[in-house]
């Protein structure tokens, strides 16, 4: 996705109140549908605005050590955002889990995916594009299921790599590659999954992608718009599409 | 220092620009020459898509070679009708990629030199009764030399530090298409800032080496001109 190196600058807010303040927010790829809903629903409550920059949560994790002006990062893993929280860069106790991330196997192709898994077991593709396992926590978790298929080392020259899920989903949308394993909530949205044939991959085939977002700056927007993520009705909106929540401690 | 993936990357890399140059030189070379030649009215038209890659981000390329090069794309629909497989996520692909990124660093040398030999060598030639392919290849050529070392190494050193295109069109597959600069990010993404130095301090002297070098040689360097 082009969106790699972009600021991707979403002025929300309808009616703009007094105080309107504005709310840096970095995001992970594979989130950015949600935040960017999410931030509308709350830029109409609020009126603050919600500016969203998305990529992948290595690049925007190294921006952030460097003083990147952010006032809260979705992050696509809980790595990234126990290092922040160790070295004293975030809000203390800010840092929560806020989505269960669902890999999915999805090509455009309706007749591609079905039930045994016959294309991808017998590989017939040219290419299955995942995001990079090095990098991206999606990319991990495709690494971990392929493996315990047995299907990773036979596929290594066969297989693209995004360099976030957002760059993944691209290459398969443009058919490029005829499959892939993305998130579920870029192919799946509003309750439904948009068009082609997908499987999606048991829970315990690989280690849970918990999604943790910390607060980079202690202000009142910026904690009215995390307080929106965790309410009832931003729990919801995450739900829609497609990610799991983490049950309430 | 390097793991055998770095290697990989960087034997790819060298491949890959030493490729390219060949490719720009078989189809830069007439171009450059028609530049240089012509008076047509489409001209200036052709000189702007010629220099365009100094201007435009490379994401654009690769965005649009990336949907060209798909099953549905102009350029990947051509290659599955005539029996090969799509080209995105390939060497070939790559290359593909390269020449359009590279184009105005080749042509515009080989453009100025031909243009600064002038007529007359050529006019006189043709007096002595030399057919126009000998002309070109036995009096155009020769006094071009310059022209065609600035744009090979040019061509060559600019291609080994793209990033843009092969990030959008490569796919990341180390050995086939992962080049040095997308395995530099890599590293510094998983926060392996040894690794990424030693590759960068690499690709930072053999650049600078390469660049020492035509310098050297050639004295009245005829810089691209945008």
């Amino acid at each position: 996705m082009l969106g790699r190196t972009a600021l991707l600058l979403c002025t929300l807010g309808a009616a703009v109140p007094l105080h309107a303040d504005e709310i840096k927010v970095a995001v992970a790829a594979n989130f950015l549908d949600v935040i960017t809903t999410l931030g509308e629903q709350f830029a109409q409550q609020t009126g603050h605005r919600v500016l969203i920059s998305s990529g992948s949560t290595g690049k925007l994790y190294a921006q952030i050590k460097n003083g990147a002006p952010f006032d809260v990062f979705f992050s696509a893993d809980d790595i990234r955002p126990a290092l922040l929280e160790q070295e004293g860069v975030i809000v203390p106790g800010s840092r929560f889990t806020y989505a269960l991330g669902t890999l999915v196997l999805w090509s455009p192709d309706d007749q591609l995916i079905d039930d045994e898994l016959t294309a991808l077991k017998h590989g017939d593709f040219r290419f299955l594009a995942i995001a990079n396992p090095a990098t991206a926590p999606y990319g991990r978790a495709a690494q971990e299921v392929l493996t315990g298929m047995g299907l990773w080392k036979d596929f290594s020259k066969r297989m693209v790599r995004g360099e976030n899920i957002g760059q993944t989903y691209q290459y398969v949308y443009s058919r490029n590659a005829e499959l892939g394993f993305v998130a579920k909530s870029q192919v799946f949205s509003q309750g439904e999954y948009a068009g082609g044939s997908w499987w999606e991959v048991p829970a315990d085939q690989y280690a849970p992608i918990v999604q943790q977002a910390v607060q980079l700056s202690d202000t009142p927007a910026t904690t009215a718009l995390l307080d929106y993520v965790r309410s009832a009705e931003g729990q919801a909106v995450i739900r829609a599409y497609g990610y799991g929540i983490e049950q309430a401690n | 220092m390097l793991v055998p993936q770095d290697m990989a990357a960087l034997g790819l890399t060298l491949r890959l620009a030493g490729v390219t140059v060949l490719v720009l030189l078989v189809l830069g070379t007439p171009l450059a020459w028609w530049l240089s030649q012509t008076q047509s009215r489409i001209k200036t038209a052709v000189e702007a898509v010629v220099a365009l890659p100094l201007v435009l981000p490379p994401t654009v390329l690769g965005f649009y070679l990336l949907l060209a090069l798909g099953p549905h794309g102009i350029i990947g629909g051509l290659s599955r009708t005539l029996g090969g497989g799509s080209l995105a996520f390939t060497f070939t692909g790559l290359v593909i990629g390269s020449a359009f990124y590279s184009l105005p660093f080749v042509v515009q040398p080989l453009q100025g030199a031909f243009e600064a030999m002038g007529r007359r060598p050529l006019e006189v030639a043709a007096t002595l009764g030399a057919s126009p392919l000998n002309r070109f290849f036995t009096v155009a050529v020769p006094l071009a030399r310059r022209g065609f070392l600035t744009a090979i190494v040019l061509g060559f050193a600019h291609t080994l530090g793209e990033f843009g295109v092969v990030l959008m069109l490569g796919g990341n597959i180390p050995g086939a298409t992962q080049v040095i600069s997308i395995a530099i990010y890599d590293h510094v993404e998983m926060l392996q800032y040894g690794q990424a130095h030693t590759l960068s301090a690499l690709l930072l002297v053999l650049s600078f080496s390469i660049l020492m070098t035509v310098y050297a040689l050639n004295r009245r360097f005829s810089v691209v001109h945008p």
